[in-house]
């Protein structure tokens, strides 16, 4: 399996990710910034579809019950593994 | 309770081994200013912070100091992938595959391994709110000097998102300083 498809979608995931990490350590010291708490949301929106759309090609990004387990294989232990990935 | 995304939070690239880089790199790993003590240093003052917003950020940035010793361990791992052992002696990783053949372990360039007092937790809100911008500070300086021991544009890339992270979680500690010290001001007029 070509990792090149697989690592060109995490790292859009990547990107809004990043994002959603940086709007969230602002807003811990500024609770009350509307545009950041807008934009914040606008972000996990994204991130969502993105996510959801990997995760039907690639398996669960998530365990412990957060994402859903897809076809008939616990596929959360098969490779590449995080820092196995190629990009 | 903590989660794990299967995915790194930066996409980790090198041109190609080099397990001289992977020497220097591993001290932020298990180093003195590396993310293992970043880490372990924030997310252990968060339970006796005063308040919620010094709990929020140690939290939150304790969290993704924990992302970023993956980062790094994975900077290593590509550093040292396919690497034939006559080049892990001559580049003077042959004490640590003594004791650890390929793998990582919690050690400073020099393989002097982590140890707690690296971190430090007193109680005093004001003291540890120094102590964690001290400690971005000088993660930020060590990322410097890591830049400057190699020529590789994607290591150098990784290097300085890791660097860039340092200066923003400063900022943030910065503001939680304040914060903190309104609170303590307050708390004085009771």
């Amino acid at each position: 399996m070509s990792t090149s498809g697989q690592a060109q979608m995490l790292i859009e995931i990547q990107k809004l990710q990043f994002a959603a990490v940086e709007l969230n350590l602002f807003l811990d010291t500024h609770p009350n910034d509307q545009q950041a708490l807008a934009l914040y949301n606008q972000v996990h929106h994204e991130l969502k579809q993105h996510v959801e759309k990997y995760e039907q090609i690639y398996g669960p990004l998530l365990n412990y019950g957060y994402s859903r387990a897809i076809q008939n294989t616990w596929n959360w232990v098969e490779n590449p593994w995080p820092w196995e990935i190629k990009y | 309770m903590w989660i794990y995304e299967r995915k790194i939070e930066f996409p980790v690239r090198v041109t190609a081994p080099d397990p001289r880089m992977a020497k220097y790199i591993i001290t932020q790993y298990g180093g003195p200013e590396g993310e293992l003590s970043a880490s372990l240093r924030y997310l252990n003052m968060r339970y006796t912070m005063p308040t919620n917003r010094a709990k929020g950020v140690l939290t939150d940035i304790g969290t993704e100091e924990m992302g970023h010793m993956e980062i790094v361990a994975t900077l290593v791992y590509k550093l040292l992938e396919g690497v034939p052992i006559e080049a892990i002696k001559a580049a003077d990783l042959g004490s640590h595959y003594a004791d650890h053949g390929r793998a990582l372990w919690w050690e400073n360039t020099a393989g002097v391994p982590w140890i707690a007092a690296y971190v430090s937790a007193t109680n005093d809100p004001i003291a540890d709110l120094h102590e964690n911008m001290a400690a971005e500070q000088k993660a930020r300086a060590v990322y410097e000097n890591l830049l400057h021991l190699t020529d590789d544009p994607l290591v150098k890339d990784t290097l300085r998102w890791l660097r860039e992270r340092e200066v923003v979680h400063f900022q943030r500690f910065g503001e939680t300083l304040m914060y903190i010290e309104d609170y303590m001001q307050q708390k004085k007029f009771y």
